[in-house]
C-alpha cells in the first residue's frame, strides 16, 4: 500500500528499509550526523513539512514528522520543493545534480559530505524504494 | 537542468604572450621547486612583465598536494593580496592553486569542504589563470580539486564550479620538454578521462564530441610524443587533447578507474595517471556487465575504428587497445607491475576499498561495485586478471 508523503508514517518506513539494507550499512558506516528533510508545498501540499531522521555509523536511530519546525537543529538540512523530491524519488532526477544545481539545497558540514557522497546517494536510494503516494 | 563550464582556452605557439594582457596592479604565480630549477616559473614571470603588475611566487606545492599545502598557499594569497592567481605546473598544482584560490576569497572554509553545491562567491579579490606544464590533466579545462588528506592517507575529489580557471593557456613550448614518462603518465590519463567522461552517469551531449575527439587524438598523437618530445605536432595535438578531454569529463564527470586511481594514489603514491589508466582496462571489464542500456562502448569503440559489433565486443576492443597502447608506452598494466608487494596490498586493501568506495567519482559509474566486488577489482588489477564478475 502506498505510504503518503510527506509524512510520520512516510519517514518511518523509510527508517525500517534504512535499516534492512546492507549497502546502506556499509556506505554510511563513518557517518555521524542527524537531518532535517524540508519538504516545501505544491500540489495539494498546503505547507512545509520538515522530516526528521537521526543517522549514525549505518543506522537510523531515530525518524519523525516535526511537529514544530524550527525547535530543533540538525547537523544537515536537505530541503526543496515536493515536486523535485518526487522527481529524484522516482529517479526522474539524478539526487546529486538536484543538489549541485540547487534545486535541493543540502547545508550542513561539507567536509563530512564530500566524504561520504556515498553514504549520500544509498540515503537518496532508500527513498526510491518506498512505495509512495505523493501529493501531486 | 545541467551546466557546461569553460575557461577561455587560449593555444598555440606564443600562447604564453597573452599575459601580457592582463590588466592589474598584483599577481602570484603559484608553482613547484621543480619548475623553478627547469626556469619554467622565471619564463613566466618574463612574460609578465610587460603587464606592469608586481608578482610573487608561491613554488612549495609537492606532488599530490595536501590540505596543508593548500592553507600555507592560501596564507601566501592573503599577504600578497593578488588579483590573479597564475598556477603554472601539472595537475598537482593547478589542484593546490585552486583550493589555495578557494581559502583566499572564503579563509572560513575547510578546504575538505570545498563542494559543487553552496555558492562560494568567488572572483570578488582575484581570477584564475591555468597554465599546464603536462599533458594530461586537463585540471587547466575543469573544476576539480583533487587534495590529499594525509592524516587519513586519502584523496579527496573536491571542486566546485567557481573553481573553473578563467584563462587557460596552452603553449607547446612549456611541454616540449616533458619527459617520455611523464608525457606516457598524463596522456593515458587524459584518454581515462575522455573513455570515462563519455560513459559515465552524467554523460550529456555537450561533451560527447569532446571526449571521443579527444581519445581519437591521444591513440593518434600519444606514441610519438612520448617517442620524440621534440616534435612539436605530436606534442601540440596531445596537449590540446588533454584540454579537450578535461573539458568533456569536468562537465560529465569521470567514474570508478578514478575512484580506484585516487584510492592507490593515497596510499602508494603511484602517479594520478599511471593509476587510473592501470585500472581502466578493469573498470571497462567490470562496467560492461552492467545494464545494457546504460552502456556506451560501441559509439566510442566505433568512432576509433576499433570492432564493434555489440557492446561486449566494443567494451572488449577498447580494453585491448588501451593496454596495447599503455603496453607499448612501457606503463605498467598491473599493480604488481608498479612494484607494489602483494603483502602490502592485502594489508592496506581495507582502506583501499573504503577509500576507494567513498571517492566522489565512484558513484558517477553506470555501474557501482559493492565492497567485495572493489576488493576483487584490486585483485584483479594485482595480478592482471581479467574481470569477470
Amino acid at each position: 500500500m502506498s505510504i503518503p508523503f510527506p509524512s510520520d508514517a512516510w519517514i518511518k518506513a523509510m527508517m525500517e528499509d534504512l535499516n534492512a539494507s546492507e549497502s546502506y550499512l556499509e556506505a554510511a558506516k563513518n557517518w555521524e550526523g542527524d537531518f532535517h528533510f524540508v519538504v516545501h508545498p505544491g500540489g495539494t501540499l498546503e505547507k512545509t513539512v520538515v522530516l526528521y531522521m537521526d543517522l549514525w555509523h549505518g543506522k537510523c536511530r531515530d525518524a519523525y514528522e516535526v511537529a514544530e519546525p524550527g525547535g530543533s537543529k540538525p547537523v544537515f538540512v536537505l530541503a526543496g520543493p515536493v515536486a523535485v523530491w518526487k522527481k529524484v524519488m522516482t529517479k526522474k532526477l539524478d539526487p546529486m545534480q538536484a543538489m549541485m544545481t540547487g534545486q535541493l539545497k543540502l547545508t550542513g558540514n561539507m567536509a563530512i559530505v564530500m566524504k561520504n557522497v556515498r553514504a549520500a546517494k544509498e540515503l537518496v536510494e532508500s527513498c526510491t524504494r518506498i512505495d509512495t503516494e505523493f501529493p501531486l | 537542468m545541467w551546466f557546461f563550464n569553460s575557461p577561455q582556452v587560449v593555444y598555440g605557439e606564443g600562447a604564453l604572450a597573452f599575459l601580457e594582457t592582463l590588466e592589474g596592479q598584483r599577481a602570484c604565480i603559484i608553482s613547484d621547486a621543480n619548475l623553478v630549477k627547469l626556469g619554467m616559473v622565471e619564463r613566466i614571470r618574463t612574460a609578465l612583465e610587460p603587464s606592469g603588475m608586481d608578482v610573487q611566487v608561491f613554488h612549495d606545492v609537492e606532488p599530490d598536494p595536501s590540505l596543508e599545502t593548500v592553507r600555507k598557499g592560501a596564507e601566501f594569497l592573503l599577504q600578497h593580496n593578488p588579483q590573479w592567481i597564475i598556477a603554472v605546473g601539472g595537475g598537482s598544482v593547478l589542484d593546490a592553486a585552486k583550493g589555495m584560490w578557494v581559502l583566499y576569497e572564503r579563509p572560513d572554509m575547510d578546504p575538505s569542504g570545498i563542494n559543487p553545491i553552496e555558492t562560494l562567491h568567488l572572483r570578488q579579490k582575484a581570477r584564475f589563470v591555468a597554465i599546464p606544464t603536462t599533458t594530461g590533466t586537463g585540471s587547466e579545462a575543469t573544476w576539480a580539486i583533487v587534495l590529499t588528506d594525509s592524516a587519513e592517507r586519502r584523496k579527496l575529489g573536491l571542486g566546485s564550479r567557481e573553481t573553473m580557471p578563467d584563462i587557460a593557456i596552452l603553449d607547446p613550448e612549456l611541454v616540449a620538454a616533458l619527459p617520455p614518462r611523464l608525457t606516457a603518465d598524463t596522456g593515458l590519463d587524459a584518454l581515462t578521462h575522455a573513455v570515462e567522461g563519455y560513459t559515465s552517469s552524467f554523460h550529456n551531449d555537450f561533451c560527447d564530441g569532446l571526449c571521443l575527439q579527444a581519445a581519437r587524438l591521444i591513440f593518434e598523437y600519444l606514441p610519438q610524443a612520448v617517442a620524440d618530445g621534440s616534435d612539436l605536432e605530436a606534442r601540440t595535438h596531445t596537449q590540446n587533447a588533454a584540454t579537450i578531454a578535461g573539458l568533456g569529463f569536468g562537465n560529465s564527470m569521470a567514474a570508478l578507474a578514478h575512484g580506484m586511481g585516487h584510492a592507490l594514489g593515497g596510499i602508494f603514491h603511484v602517479p594520478h595517471g599511471r593509476a587510473v589508466a592501470l585500472f581502466l582496462p578493469y573498470t571497462i571489464e567490470f562496467t560492461a556487465r552492467g545494464e545494457p542500456e546504460t552502456l556506451r562502448y560501441q559509439e566510442l569503440a566505433q568512432f576509433l575504428g576499433l570492432p564493434a559489433a555489440n557492446q561486449a565486443e566494443s567494451a572488449a576492443s577498447l580494453v585491448k587497445a588501451i593496454r596495447e597502447l599503455a603496453g607499448s608506452l612501457g606503463q605498467p598494466l598491473t599493480l604488481a607491475d608498479c612494484g607494489i608487494a602483494r603483502a602490502d596490498l592485502e594489508r592496506e586493501m581495507d582502506l583501499l576499498v573504503q577509500n576507494a568506495m567513498g571517492d566522489t567519482q565512484t558513484i558517477m559509474s553506470v555501474r557501482i561495485p559493492d565492497d567485495e566486488e572493489m576488493k576483487r577489482l584490486f585483485l584483479a588489477a594485482y595480478d592482471g586478471t581479467p574481470v569477470q564478475f
